[in-house]
């Protein structure tokens, strides 16, 4: 089993996806659909087997494709990093629906990860690997956690019970206003004539306001980064309004979503959760100057790569191709390529998501530092420990159904009421 | 949110319980028949016994309208581009200079248009009232196709609906980055250009991982059984015996009208 939910699913309904292995191993038909009831109710899914594989959440997805894996009847299960994509409530429903089938089935289970704590107290085993070639540590949970300790700390390991020293906050900030959204309803869907958009989220009302953070959170489904998305002028307003204020819109017209992307850039930057999205060069030298080589008025783009280049460490790597890189290098590259641009106002969509510690310290100690120096700071994530290292105010999602008996969508809650 | 083309509620049409193997014979054998001749009578008949047959298979009128407006669009240009071409026979029904419709080609591009009309709509029928799944069992267990390559598409054609999102996503990303910012038609076309390439990567590296899935569990042996077995029934002898009828009325009213005219 591997990292990405999407590409763990074979086939488009549920039954016939767990089926599959079986079938590929001659497995008699009346056998196969044993198997398929079985290693569902193993993984807890109690799902009709026609439903739609591409209507279950990540998660979900993660325990279809071990379900998929039970009904082979391995002697040993090998996972590569399972929890990584989900958010803490999958990552436990994941981890304990493993358990539980390795338990019935007595069947061997090695699993890759970085984070540890997930899986610490359930293994019997654990492996450390030298990067540079060979065996780091080997031996019982307890003993190796404790010999090797600062070497996982050295290599970006989340070691249970640890939390990465990072720069705190000095300046609570101007607190300028800069962008406002009223009464705002938030959908990916184009409204048409006769169907209106399905909103992912409505009734928000926030303010974004120079060197403040913002934390959208709430589960998976909520409309976080369809909030994050609107506001940061990538997506239209499905209701209400995304305004700017005279200080961020600096002359053009106050709806961010009909900026010119020149002006976006500017005043905007967005990091996607997904690196790879945001790439538009093959070299990281000009990927760090395509912003600021759209900016009209003589900016010098040289001058900036390399302050942004030596500030994220990446100096080495400005020949590399930003595709090759690797995951931290990624994610740190997709932030400096949007502040090359300097935006009064930085979104991030699940900065932390899969990150070694190294690379979250790194992170976190950098827009501590912008949010200093006065950019503001929104961000959607389900990290708490993250949450706390910015500061500043906080917003709630509700998921759909729980705010109320007529299906409404997810309303804003605790608006930005407590400031840590 | 994925636009699910793949796994659509199971239909309560009748169509959609008969094997996908016999539709398609049924299906090839109207087409053939229709492709033989070019008249108007042959392919009125089949196209009126079509449209009787449209309920059968879960779809109305409008919904085919609405979908299917492409079809209807370019057999019409088709039929168009027919009367305008064809060679001038009869009395002059429409003279304007250099542009002539005789009553000779404007029969001949009637005939055609109905002719493409009643050649697509047995193809529409099949698809809106088959499922993608039955399909590919029914290729490799009754036809006996290789189920590598039918199971390989269907994993496939199951990733379109995640390409169509990444491709929005991918549109904002680079909008977030400032792409497009500069030049007009060209650079916009240059930026589109970028898009699809962007794109183009994802997909490979998803569908390398998909494959990776496929071969861990146990993709690719020369054996497997099925756990859905695609079998026929008296319903798919009543296909075939449906499609050989439409079949024989538009040739043989064709023929005796006299209207029958060969392509060869």
């Amino acid at each position: 089993m591997q990292q990405d939910p999407d590409s763990q699913v074979v086939l488009s309904r549920v039954g016939d996806d767990v089926a599959f292995g079986a079938e590929n191993l001659s497995v008699p038909r009346d056998e196969i659909w044993n198997r398929v009831h079985r290693a569902l109710e193993a993984v807890g899914l109690n799902l009709p087997l026609d439903r739609p594989t591409s209507a279950l959440s990540g998660g979900q997805k993660q325990r279809l494709a071990l379900a998929g894996i039970l009904a082979m009847q391995p002697g040993l299960l090998l996972l590569d990093e399972p929890t990584a994509n989900l958010d803490p409530g999958g990552v436990l429903d994941v981890r304990d629906a493993v358990l539980r089938s390795v338990q019935e089935t007595g069947a061997t289970l090695v699993v890759v990860e970085h984070r540890v704590a997930v899986w610490a107290d359930v293994v019997d085993r654990i492996i450390v690997l030298d990067p540079g070639g060979g065996v780091l540590a080997d031996g019982a949970p307890g003993a190796v956690l404790g010999r090797a300790r600062q070497s996982l700390l050295d290599a970006g390991v989340w070691v249970p019970g640890h939390r990465p020293l990072t720069r705190p906050r000095h300046d609570s900030g101007s607190g300028e206003q800069l962008l406002s959204a009223v009464d705002l309803t938030v959908s990916r869907e184009q409204a048409r004539r006769r169907r209106p958009a399905r909103p992912a989220a409505s009734g928000i009302d926030l303010d974004v306001s120079a060197g403040k953070a913002l934390s959208i959170t709430g589960p998976n489904g909520a409309g976080k980064s369809t909030l994050a998305l609107t506001l940061a002028g990538l997506l239209p307003a499905a209701g209400g309004a995304v305004k700017a204020h005279p200080a961020l819109a600096r002359g053009v017209e106050s709806s961010p979503f009909r900026w010119h992307s020149k002006n976006l850039i500017s005043r905007i930057g967005t990091v996607f959760q997904e690196p790879e999205h945001q790439f538009v060069t093959n070299r990281v030298y000009d990927e760090l100057a395509f912003g600021p080589r759209q900016l009209e008025g003589g900016v010098d783009a040289d001058e900036r790569v390399s302050e942004l280049l030596e500030r994220l460490r990446l100096t080495r790597l400005a020949e590399a191709n930003p595709f090759t890189l690797s995951g931290g290098e990624k994610r740190r590259l997709s932030v400096a390529t949007v502040l090359a641009s300097r935006p009064d106002v930085l979104v991030l969509d699940e900065p932390t998501f899969g990150q070694d510690a190294n690379t979250w310290a790194e992170l976190a100690s950098l827009l501590s530092g912008l949010l200093d120096e006065g950019t503001a700071v929104v961000s959607v994530t389900h990290d708490e420990d993250f949450t706390e290292v910015l500061g500043g105010a906080r917003l709630h999602l509700a998921p759909d159904g729980e705010t109320g008996d007529s299906g409404q969508p997810a309303t804003a809650r605790g608006l930005g009421a407590h400031e840590h | 949110m994925s636009t699910d083309v793949m796994a659509p509620a199971r239909s309560t049409a009748l169509l959609s319980r008969a094997n996908p193997v016999s539709k398609l014979a049924a299906a090839f054998l109207i087409t053939i028949a229709l492709v033989l001749t070019v008249d108007w009578v042959s392919a009125t008949i089949a196209l009126v016994c079509e449209l009787a047959l449209l309920p059968l298979a879960g779809l109305s009128l409008r919904v085919l309208l609405s979908r299917g407006w492409p079809i209807l669009f370019a057999a019409l240009v088709g039929g168009y581009g027919t009367a305008l071409l064809a060679e001038d026979s009869g009395a002059v029904v429409v003279d304007w200079g250099i542009i002539t419709f005789s009553e000779g080609s404007l029969q001949a591009g009637i005939a055609i248009m109905l002719r493409g009309l009643a050649i697509a709509l047995p193809g529409i029928i099949v698809l809106a009232s088959t499922d993608p799944t039955d399909l590919a069992d029914g290729l490799a267990q009754k036809l006996r196709l290789p189920h590598r390559f039918v199971l390989g598409a269907l994993a496939a054609m199951r990733l379109v609906g995640l390409l169509l999102e990444e491709w929005h996503t991918l549109g904002m990303a680079r909008r977030a980055r400032g792409v497009g910012s500069n030049g007009g038609y060209a650079g916009r076309f240059k930026a589109s250009l970028g898009q699809a390439l962007a794109l183009l990567v994802q997909a490979i590296r998803r569908a390398t991982r998909l494959a990776m899935t496929m071969e861990a569990r146990g993709f690719g042996g020369a054996e497997r059984t099925w756990a859905r077995e695609s079998r026929y029934s008296i319903l798919d002898l009543w296909v075939l015996c449906g499609a050989a009828v439409i079949t024989a009325l538009a040739v043989g009213a064709a023929v005796v009208l006299g209207t029958w005219n060969p392509i060869f």
